[in-house]
């Protein structure tokens, strides 16, 4: 494979707008605006549900109905009106029992736009794909090669049909229904999303590979992860998501749940880029996103994000180490820029022993924009040496931006050591000059700047991935400065 | 090669530069000398297009073109080169990526293509070996946790690997023990040739023992007041600026 240079990088850079912004016109199956029980039921019914999904659907929506919307982040936004949102958009060419080959052009041609030519992701990456497009999954490709393993690959809702034993007995144990009322809403109305089991001892050969898009006008998108890594085995999982360009907020509300049971590991790895308003701050997806992953012993997780997108951003990938040993990593970069506003960072509960984590955080900051990193770090008595490692790092670009951190310590063992380290840097003019000054102009300059600073974290992405974070760095973060 | 003339330049409506006139010709090593504070540095950063100077009145010509309009990267592609006297750091970008991104930019600027991998090592290897760069030291983010001399040596890499028209080194002997200075007065002299020119920036004759300038300058109070051969640096060393001062305000 040959080296993907900065200036090929360049040379696709040449659109200064959103580029994933397009709008397909694909004839689609949405219903009405609003949510009650019976918006519950019909999207059940929909999926041909079993009678329990459906309960616990309706015992979700309950919960959710008498919960509030969390207002702690730092982030200022209008609530969105959950009765004028549409829970559920299918495009209807979808046939569940087509092959790929006969999924509608239309289709075909928004996942060469998004740079995802699926016949050439099946011969050239090695990565088994699922598309989510709104809220049904369209495509999941590699099926068959990961059924010899014994791997299970497929929409949740294919999942809850084909392994009910398997959702039934994961399903919310680890993002409770009434965890938080973004979750609790999820949990009442997600329409798809991935589902993947790796049997005991397996090394998912591949990586696996989720890409969401919000298409329709007016939906919201709640797309449901649910990734079981049996003991021993092994997988590395990939996420991305991109929308259309509207005036309109868009609500994205996922949960993703991660189990690694012993010595398992989970690599969990997310490239953000919903749309995210213009340059006036008008439109973009709001993204409240609970993820989370739970350890058994020795097991390990590990989140990788590099969070672009989105107007508001409410997310904290978390690791909860039950299992002696077990080892919770999270790796991130969040950009911001014009009028963005992100929430983000991780949970590490020690509950084991030798429990060990690591967190990484890059904030970058432009524009208007609002950068926040909250993270916990939480030591239970019984955790005995417990570990963890915490370095925030915050980039500001201009005088407009602001850049905070929220750390919170909680530790009750006193065999605990905790280590935190911040630092909040600026690009200088002098570092800019220094670049021009070698030949190399000032947008280079700063992609130059702003890859160095996130190196450690791209560092940790699978190469395709960490190639494609690189381009929305600096996409993101074109004409930032005068 | 390059012609100054009468050049003023003010930063934040302070006048630093109070009409300077200095023709470098191809081939030659011109020194500027003068106490603190005199203007040496903004000249070095008027010249190399730095935008927070403003230039009030005269012109600079390299290879007879007005380069006034270039922005700071145009004039590198046209052969500038400034060895900064406290070069910045770039935390994560190793020394060899940096240098990599200026020379493939410097290359597109001409319409080439990028050099190829192979290449780049090589020249990245031999010129590394002139100045006597551990290849550690490569994969090092730039200029963080560098000393003073590493930093130095640094700038003379990047040149080396550049291959200027017109070198400013600006105090580039400053920070240096004896054996670095050897070092990288060395490496300014292999790279010396008819086809370029040197301006070195310094307060110290000390230098000037290694490289041999060609011209003398003082720059004092944003002029420049003398101008001679190697042994007014001599000169210097041995009675100071005063003189030069009572001079000119003589």
């Amino acid at each position: 494979m040959s080296k993907y240079t900065e200036d090929d990088l360049r040379e696709e850079l040449k659109t200064k707008e959103y580029e994933y912004g397009f709008y397909t016109d694909i004839e689609s199956d949405t219903f009405p605006i609003g949510l009650n029980e019976d918006i519950v039921r019909a999207i059940s019914k929909k999926k041909d549900e079993p009678e329990w999904m459906t309960q616990w659907r309706l015992e979700a929506f309950k919960v959710w109905k008498e919960m509030k919307e969390p207002d702690w982040a730092n982030v200022h936004y209008t609530k969105p009106d959950f009765q004028a949102i549409a829970y559920y958009s299918a495009p209807t060419s979808v046939d569940p029992n087509k092959t790929l080959d006969d999924v509608d052009p239309d289709l075909l041609a928004m996942y060469k736009k998004l740079g995802i030519s699926v016949d050439e992701q099946k011969k050239m990456n090695n990565i088994a794909m699922d598309i989510v497009v709104d809220s049904v999954s369209v495509a999941t490709t590699f099926k068959k090669t990961l059924a010899e393993k014994g791997i299970i690959f497929m929409p949740i809702s294919e999942a809850i049909q084909e392994h009910p034993e398997l959702v039934k007995k994961y399903l919310g144990t680890i993002v409770p229904t009434k965890d938080n009322f973004y979750a609790a809403l999820n949990s009442a109305v997600f329409s798809d999303g991935s589902f993947c089991y790796i049997p005991k001892g397996v090394k998912c050969p591949m990586e696996l590979s989720t890409y969401f898009r919000i298409n329709q006008a007016g939906t919201g998108q709640f797309e449901r992860t649910l990734v079981i890594a049996d003991e021993g085995s092994y997988v590395s999982y990939l996420e991305g998501c991109t929308a259309p360009s509207r005036d309109e907020n868009q609500l994205h509300a996922a949960v993703v749940e991660l189990i690694a049971l012993d010595d398992a590991e989970i690599k969990y790895s997310t490239v953000q880029n919903w749309y995210p308003g213009n340059a006036e701050g008008k439109g973009g997806v709001y993204n409240f996103v609970t993820k989370r992953g739970l350890c058994e012993k020795n097991a390990k997780i590990s989140w990788t994000q590099v969070e672009t997108g989105s107007a508001v951003t409410w997310k904290y990938p978390s690791c909860v180490l039950k299992g002696d040993n077990s080892v919770g990593e999270f790796y991130s970069i969040a950009v911001t820029n014009n009028f963005q506003q992100a929430d983000t960072g991780t949970k590490m509960i020690h509950l084991g022993k030798n429990t060990k984590s690591t967190i990484i955080s890059k904030g970058i900051s432009a524009g208007k924009s609002q950068n926040s990193y909250r993270g916990l770090v939480q030591v239970s008595s019984r955790a005995e040496n417990a570990r963890n490692f915490s370095q925030c790092d915050s980039l500001l670009m201009g005088n407009e931006c602001g850049a905070h951190t929220f750390p919170y310590i909680e530790a009750k063992n006193k065999t605990a050591q905790i280590e935190h380290e911040a630092t909040t840097s600026k690009i200088g003019e002098d570092q800019i000059f220094y670049c021009n000054q070698r030949g190399i102009d000032t947008e280079k300059a700063i992609a130059l700047i702003v890859n160095g600073f996130s190196k450690d974290v791209l560092n940790k992405l699978p190469m395709e991935f960490a190639v494609e974070a690189q381009k929305l760095l600096e996409i993101s973060l074109e004409g930032s400065v005068g | 090669m390059l012609k100054i003339n009468n050049l003023h330049a003010s930063v934040e409506e302070k006048s630093i530069l109070k009409g300077i006139n200095l023709e470098v010709k191809a081939g030659e090593v011109h020194a500027i000398m003068g106490p603190n504070g005199s203007g040496k540095s903004t000249l070095a950063s008027v010249i190399a297009g730095k935008e927070e100077y403003e230039v009030t009145a005269g012109n600079i010509l390299l290879e007879n073109e007005d380069i006034e309009e270039l922005a700071a990267e145009e004039r590198a592609h046209k052969g500038v080169f400034l060895s900064f006297q406290y070069p910045v750091e770039i935390p994560g970008v190793s020394v060899t990526n940096f240098i990599k991104t200026a020379i493939n930019a410097n290359r597109k600027a001409k319409g080439l293509e990028d050099m190829p991998a192979n290449e780049m090592l090589k020249l990245i290897r031999s010129k590394s070996e002139m100045l006597e760069i551990d290849r550690k030291f490569l994969s090092r983010s730039l200029n963080q946790g560098f000393s003073g001399g590493e930093k130095k040596r640094n700038e003379i890499f990047q040149m080396a690997m550049l291959e200027p028209k017109l070198a400013i080194l600006d105090e580039t002997d400053s920070g240096l023990d004896i054996d670095a200075l050897r070092i990288v007065a060395n490496g300014v002299n292999k790279l010396k040739s008819k086809d370029n020119a040197v301006i070195l920036i310094t307060h110290y004759q000390r230098l000037l023992d290694y490289i041999k300038p060609d011209f003398v300058h003082v720059l004092y109070n944003g002029k420049i007041v003398k101008s001679g051969t190697a042994a007014l640096a001599h000169e210097l060393e041995e009675k100071g600026y005063d003189w030069i001062k009572e001079e000119v305000n003589a």
